[in-house]
């Protein structure tokens, strides 16, 4: 039955193709594609990312195009299998003939599909968070979500603010979390930290007062990590509270900056500290900061046109094709080899994640300033002024 | 001290909610054969149905009634419109049924409810309470209070109660049971119904400790099964016993030894008993007659 409306999709899907390969025929177009996880478990990440680009494509279709051609946007949905993902990579590519992509929702299939347009020379804007995507730096591959390494980095420069330098690290084991707990590990040295005491939790575990009993336990630490995304870092903060232990600093990473960790963790939450993006804090930020008005503005479209909270990830997919669109328009040309000289050279590119300065060496183009320190105070976040 | 009780407790209240699941598949298990591995989507069910029904604004005990209705309605559907069809298949096939209702109620919950985590407040408020040096939350005492209330129910129903006694008949010989008189079909539903109700009440003692969201019954449903399977198929002693141990390894198993293998010391241990005891610790030892 399942491979049966699988074929039905597929057919469905394909004679939509062929309609809207008529369209462009008749018109003046160019085809952008994407693989996302729009559903399956990481459904939360492509979701927005799917909205994001079908919102904005529209609109940029609307004003009249880049440089006079319609956007066409071929969007596919791998479910989050990286397989899948791969086969709709070249399926971009051989059928539908795109200039370029932005997408790939999770490490995994980003990872999949990076092949495929380094092959075929056609530039890949992924969304994926992982520091892999662009080191070692692939020629046509780029992304724009921040790196694990950077969030460590920007809670290690707020613990050394704070003269803390003993620290204890509870990670999740999920893809996410043992990838930060990775860098954070790697990157400590340079940041003068200890980690005294190292555990980790499943990413389906339901209480991890075991954990942080030994962290409580353990002399000497001054504040504690917890890398990890999902449900895990809310009970770990609920926990943190019922043991008593928030005398101790306690930071999260980017991967709960979302406004159901502060629903879910409730009163415990109380004193977090995390790096995140401005996106998040758009309201707060003062009117001097350069990205107030494209974060506001694009928390306004999005919340105006989906009824739901705004997120980061669809911001991630918001900056993808704006820094696509803006290298369009520059190479005024659509061969992918110009757009993707254009990506690269991209300086003083304003997004919701930040100041996207690239260059060959640098695929990403964020420094830690495109991070925030927040802290949970009174339900809602507030920005910790630097120096404190 | 604090340590060995802050464990032990922890334990003890992940170890009530595996004790649940367990029971759910012991009493199925024992009406029909059938390991039910949609047990835990009627976890999900309570705590699901509970968090949506008191956000349109009913009161929580009238939610949690309302979604323990939901859960029975839906076992119930369960047996009528996908086992009893079925019901000459062997128990393989069966299994492989629940595991497809199982996906389907999975991905029905998905669009039904949303993808995202949803919480209850606890029923007696967040402050913790202090048990010689251990931080305890008060929903831990609500969660072991009601596995307590759960157990000794099904107690007196199974060994009290006529109907009780039915459904003891029918797992001891479904044949011989139908021939003084017991209608098996009727038992059968009863116990996908209890399954279902005894899922959904540990979904909504244990939300306010863990969160919910569409997709918690799979990892639960495995947890239950190994619980079952260490404490002996069948035996809702077992279950109980088995359930709580699990929960116990794995805490004591974070705390003492490593929190990175602590699945797996919990899996090891589980494995160890049964190559030694292959029933399980409470296990019947089946005979098979020829």
């Amino acid at each position: 039955m399942n491979s049966k409306t699988a074929l039905k999709s597929l057919l469905v899907a394909s004679v939509m193709s062929f309609g809207f390969a008529q369209g462009a025929l008749a018109q003046n177009t160019v085809k952008i594609g994407s693989v996302l996880s729009v559903t399956g478990p990481s459904s939360f990440l492509g979701e927005p990312e799917d909205k994001t680009l079908r919102l904005y494509v529209d609109k940029i279709n609307a004003a009249g195009g880049v440089a006079g051609k319609k956007i066409e946007l071929v969007i596919y949905d791998d479910g989050g299998d990286a397989n899948k993902a791969r086969t709709f990579a070249t399926r971009l590519i051989e059928d539908d003939e795109v200039i370029a992509m932005v997408g790939g929702t999770t490490t995994g299939s980003t990872m999949a599909m990076i092949p495929v347009f380094e092959e075929a020379q056609v530039p890949f804007i992924s969304l994926a968070g992982a520091i892999e995507v662009i080191d070692p730096v692939r020629k046509f591959v780029f992304k724009t979500p921040h790196t694990d390494k950077m969030a460590c980095e920007k809670i290690f420069e707020d613990l050394k603010k704070r003269n803390l330098t003993k620290i204890g690290l509870i990670s999740g084991t999920d893809g996410f979390g043992a990838s930060m707990r990775a860098q954070c590990v790697k990157v400590a040295p340079n940041y003068g930290m200890e980690i005294l005491s190292d555990e980790s939790y499943g990413p389906r575990d339901s209480d991890m007062t075991a954990q942080l009993t030994k962290i409580k336990n353990t002399a000497g630490v001054q504040a504690v990590v917890n890398p990890g995304f999902g449900q895990g870092p809310a009970i770990v903060t609920r926990n943190y509270a019922q043991l008593g232990m928030t005398n101790i600093p306690f930071y999260q990473s980017h991967g709960v900056a979302s406004k159901s960790f502060i629903d879910l963790a409730g009163a415990a939450a109380e004193g977090v500290r995390l790096p995140a993006a401005a996106l998040l804090v758009g309201d707060k930020l003062p009117e001097s900061d350069p990205q107030k008005k494209v974060v506001t503005e694009y928390k306004q479209a999005y919340e105006g046109a989906t009824k739901q909270s705004v997120s980061t990830f669809g911001g991630h997919a918001y900056d993808g094709l704006f820094i696509l669109v803006e290298a369009m328009k520059r190479a005024n040309s659509t061969d992918p080899k110009k757009i993707r000289d254009e990506i690269e050279k991209t300086k003083g590119f304003v997004g919701t994640g930040g100041i996207v300065n690239m260059s060959p060496t640098d695929h990403l183009g964020l420094d830690l300033s495109a991070f925030r320190m927040l802290e949970i105070k009174g339900g809602d976040w507030n920005l910790v002024a630097s120096g404190s | 001290m604090a340590e060995f009780l802050q464990f032990l407790i922890s334990g003890l209240t992940v170890g009530a909610v595996y004790a649940l699941v367990a029971l759910g598949f012991t009493l199925i298990y024992n009406a029909s054969g059938v390991v039910n591995f949609a047990q835990g989507e009627f976890v999900m069910l309570g705590g699901m149905v509970t968090v949506f029904v008191s956000a349109a604004g009913v009161p929580l005990p009238l939610a949690a009634v309302i979604a323990i209705g939901v859960a029975v309605a839906i076992g119930l559907l369960l047996h009528r419109f996908a086992i009893e069809p079925a019901r000459g298949a062997s128990a393989v096939t069966l299994i492989i049924i629940t595991i497809g209702a199982s996906i389907l109620l999975r991905g029905l919950a998905a669009i039904v409810f949303d993808k995202q985590f949803h919480k209850l407040p606890a029923f007696t408020g967040d402050t913790p309470v202090d048990v010689l040096g251990a931080a305890v939350q008060p929903q831990s005492f609500w969660v072991l209070g009601g596995t307590a209330v759960v157990v000794l129910a099904l107690y007196v129903f199974l060994e009290h109660t006529i109907t009780g006694k039915a459904v003891l008949a029918t797992a001891a010989n479904r044949l011989a049971a139908r021939l003084v008189g017991i209608n098996t079909t009727t038992i059968m539903a009863l116990a996908f119904g209890g399954s279902a109700a005894i899922g959904a009440i540990a979904g909504i003692l244990v939300t306010p400790i863990t969160l919910t969201s569409y997709d918690v019954g799979t990892l639960l449903a495995l947890k239950g099964f190994a619980a079952a399977m260490l404490g002996g198929m069948g035996n809702p002693l077992g279950a109980v016993v088995g359930g709580l141990l699990l929960g116990l390894l794995e805490a004591f198993g974070a705390g003492y030894i490593s929190s990175t293998y602590k699945d797996a010391f919990a899996f090891v241990v589980i494995l160890i008993v049964l190559f030694a005891a292959p029933q399980g610790l409470f296990g019947r030892r089946v005979v098979e007659r020829v």
